[in-house]
């Protein structure tokens, strides 16, 4: 129960509210990632060096991820090629 | 058949041990033969929080390297006379335990017990995979805290995908929500996560709700389950959850904060 003098003090989002939010978010992400087949990184990698064998790309420009919708999953692979 | 549940949470001292005490003893309370498992290899702390710390000869390691009988090992509890406690080593590290080991120990106990209670240790590495694999139902216990929520999640996660229930396709191992450590008092000043949110994020159903209460440590200094201090709020909550847990229905209580008198509600305090 807020006491009387609670009135005059200044009003910010409860922090409650806060966590809730910054937990819903970071807890789909988490789960998001962890419906990932175990194989994942480890194609990633690979993909990579056969890549880098042909054009010069670092870890962080290529992302791989896959989506899992009702009747097919679709293997997404996304590189950064270097600007010429 | 006897029931195996784990007591877990991946975060450390939100109360596991603790849970694990109080549920393993009102099991007993009711005439149900239980036995709780210290699976903190390394680091026990059920046998200081049972009282029975200075009767430990054998331990859960001992048994599993054949060193010791389940008989040796197993500590009769000195207050309630259907309840047990099998210690954790103190000694050995947590790669002393072996999935064969554990699960003969288990099949052995499941002769002649009802229900065994698994305290897992903090953390999402073997001792705790340990614990919650051969479970048949999971006390997720958390703390209205943000560390405390998403680390359940993740235990979730791991119940639903490196259990035998989940690797054999089985039916999943049911889950309870214990939230403990309740503050209601923050809750309606907005300074707490309130059930109604934690379950939202977790969407397992609510076992219980444990309010933050001084009976906890008091208990804990004198190695009482709280649950047999049955005026204080803490143990009235464990009573119901564990009766919740045998399929009662039960109201929950302590989510309110106490009314306050007319002064302090004027002037704070």
């Amino acid at each position: 129960m807020a006491s009387f003098f609670d009135y005059f003090r200044s009003r910010k989002p409860n922090s409650a509210s806060v966590a809730k939010e910054r937990l819903q978010i970071i807890v789909a992400h988490e789960r998001s990632q962890r419906q990932q087949p175990d194989y994942l990184p480890a194609l990633q990698k690979e993909l990579l060096e056969v890549i880098k064998k042909y054009v010069q790309v670092a870890q962080d420009d290529i992302s791989i991820q896959i989506d899992n919708t009702d009747n097919c999953s679709v293997l997404e692979l996304n590189i950064t090629l270097p600007e010429k | 058949m006897a029931k195996i549940i784990v007591v877990t949470s991946g975060k450390g001292g939100v109360g596991k041990t603790t849970s694990s005490a109080a549920i393993g003893t009102g099991l007993a309370l009711r005439g149900h033969k239980t036995v709780v498992i210290d699976f903190d290899v390394g680091l026990r702390n059920l046998d200081l929080i049972m009282n029975c710390e200075r009767r430990v000869v054998y331990d859960f390691i001992n048994v599993v390297n054949n060193e010791a009988t389940l008989n040796q090992a197993l500590i009769k509890d000195k207050r309630v006379e259907t309840l047990y406690i099998l210690p954790a080593s103190q000694t050995r590290d947590k790669d002393a335990l072996t999935r064969e080991g554990v699960e003969k120990v288990l099949i052995e106990l499941a002769e002649t017990f009802e229900y065994i209670v698994c305290d897992s240790p903090a953390g999402i590495e073997k001792g705790a995979l340990m614990a919650l694999y051969f479970a048949d139902e999971a006390v997720v216990v958390t703390n209205p805290e943000v560390s405390s929520v998403r680390d359940s999640d993740r235990i979730i996660g791991i119940l639903h995908s490196k259990s035998r229930r989940a690797e054999t396709g089985q039916e999943p191992i049911k889950e309870h929500l214990l939230l403990t450590r309740y503050d209601p008092e923050r809750v309606e000043l907005g300074e707490m996560l309130g059930v109604k949110d934690v379950q939202d994020i977790l969407a397992i159903p609510l076992l219980g709700v444990i309010p933050e209460s001084e009976a906890v440590l008091k208990c804990s200094n004198q190695g009482i389950p709280v649950i047999l201090e049955s005026q204080s709020d803490a143990g009235q909550a464990y009573e119901d959850a564990v009766s919740r847990l045998l399929g009662d229905e039960r109201p929950m209580r302590f989510l309110t904060a106490p009314k306050k008198g007319f002064f302090k509600r004027m002037f704070g305090g």
